[in-house]
């Protein structure tokens, strides 16, 4: 690891006050801290968000629910009040890396990160999420612009994830058994209005996308039955040593169909 | 370079480190506590799991000026009084090691589990808990009996002592 300099916030304030072109912020630090012991990333400075409180906490009113960019994944997973409102975020969540990655890495972390195969931009995206930032609120459709892209600004901090509980929702993902990230996963969704939104992470070739044919088709009967006649067309498809464009095409269909039991 | 200050093990420690040192080069290299290893450069392997406040964490995935002020345990802290932690005892009983290398990240593992499921640890549960922890030895099947072993000996103690 190239040397930095530590800086430690205690408000969202201070933490914007000491963003620059080369500081990062450090959430939990499960994915920025390997990348930077690789010397992959080389920030000059690091400003630690795990001492800001109010980027801390779970609110759940109603069927509102706002989740602190601070809050792990272990305390999401344990979360009562938001299992019984939303238990699919609740399960996505307990398996995110392992134990001791979900005690340390955020929600927050996770989707300002975007990565590919991450777990939460399927979620946010499929249950219509707001992103809070430090000034403004982004919609999910357009929070998520690409691979490890997002539209946050220059030293724009995410500060908080607000969203309506969902009617019904379910999550599957087939795990990369070494990484535990996503080879491919699937967030479905029926909306309070009724509406139908299907997320897809770990296969698009450029990050998570929905899934507009299967929408279609699960917003007149929301089971796994009506999936049966839809085929995935892999070209806009990621392809690694892992999968090929073909082979996540289908796991796209069988998780969507697994998220769909999950949803019940 | 960045004053650090965190209990260990229960004793008050203070030292100075570059802010990129990590937890576990700190505990290492400044506490000379050298029972938390390094297995892997990537995060993977759950060698060096020590608890911070209470949670297992990776010590090689955080920095040691995150730690400061916090309380630390590591593998040298579990034993009391010279009698071996139940869950040491019983990877000890239950042969849960052959080289060795990675019991100290699976013990400090195992603990956290134990403490979050209580005695409603299975096969499966613990399997699945032990995603972090790579051991190239064993198979992992006499960890994961040694877990349950001690899972259900800390859970009778506990309803002994209520």
């Amino acid at each position: 690891m190239y040397a930095t300099n530590y800086h430690r916030a205690s408000s969202v304030e201070e933490a914007v006050g000491l963003a620059s072109e080369d500081a990062k912020y450090l959430a939990g630090g499960q994915t920025l801290i390997p990348t930077m012991k690789q010397r992959l990333a080389a920030p000059s400075d690091l400003i630690d968000l795990r001492h800001v409180a109010a980027m801390q906490g779970i609110k759940v009113e109603g069927d509102k629910v706002r989740i602190g960019a601070a809050v792990t994944h272990a305390e999401v997973a344990a979360s009562a009040a938001v299992r019984g409102v939303c238990a699919a975020l609740c399960d996505l969540a307990a398996h995110i890396g392992d134990p001791h990655v979900r005690h340390m890495g955020t929600i927050g972390g996770s989707i300002a990160n975007n990565d590919p195969a991450a777990d939460y931009p399927a979620a946010l995206l499929a249950l219509k999420a707001d992103i809070i930032t430090n000034n403004r609120r982004i919609g999910a459709d357009e929070f998520f612009a690409g691979m490890f892209e997002t539209a946050l600004d220059e030293g724009e901090l995410v500060t908080a994830v607000e969203l309506t509980a969902p009617a019904k929702a379910g999550y599957a993902k087939f795990r990369n058994p070494a990484s535990r990230y996503a080879l491919t996963g699937v967030f479905v969704a029926r909306l309070g209005d009724g509406s139908v939104r299907v997320a897809v992470t770990g296969a698009g070739s450029d990050g998570v996308f929905r899934q507009s044919e299967m929408e279609a088709a699960l917003a007149s009967n929301f089971s796994a039955d009506a999936l049966s006649g839809i085929s995935v067309d892999p070209s806009n498809l990621m392809a690694d040593l892992h999968a090929t464009a073909e082979y996540r095409a289908n796991l796209v269909k069988v998780m969507a169909k697994r998220a769909l039991i999950a949803a019940g | 370079m960045a004053s650090v200050s965190m209990t260990v093990n229960g004793k008050a420690v203070s030292g100075q480190c570059e802010d990129r040192t990590l937890l576990v080069q700190f505990i290492r290299e400044n506490l000379n506590l050298t029972g938390t290893h390094v297995g892997c450069d990537t995060s993977q392997c759950g060698a060096c799991v020590v608890h911070v406040d209470g949670k297992a964490v990776k010590s090689c995935t955080m920095l040691a000026v995150q730690a400061n002020g916090s309380e630390v345990l590591t593998i040298e802290g579990l034993a009391s009084g010279g009698e071996l932690h139940p869950v040491q005892a019983a990877f000890k009983a239950h042969h849960g090691l052959q080289c060795g290398f990675c019991t100290p990240g699976m013990i400090m593992a195992a603990t956290d589990m134990i403490k979050r499921h209580g005695g409603k640890l299975d096969e499966k549960t613990v399997r699945d808990e032990l995603d972090g922890n790579i051991c190239r030895c064993t198979g992992y099947h006499n960890i994961v009996k040694a877990i349950l072993a001690a899972a259900e000996e800390m859970g009778s103690t506990r309803q002994a002592a209520e």
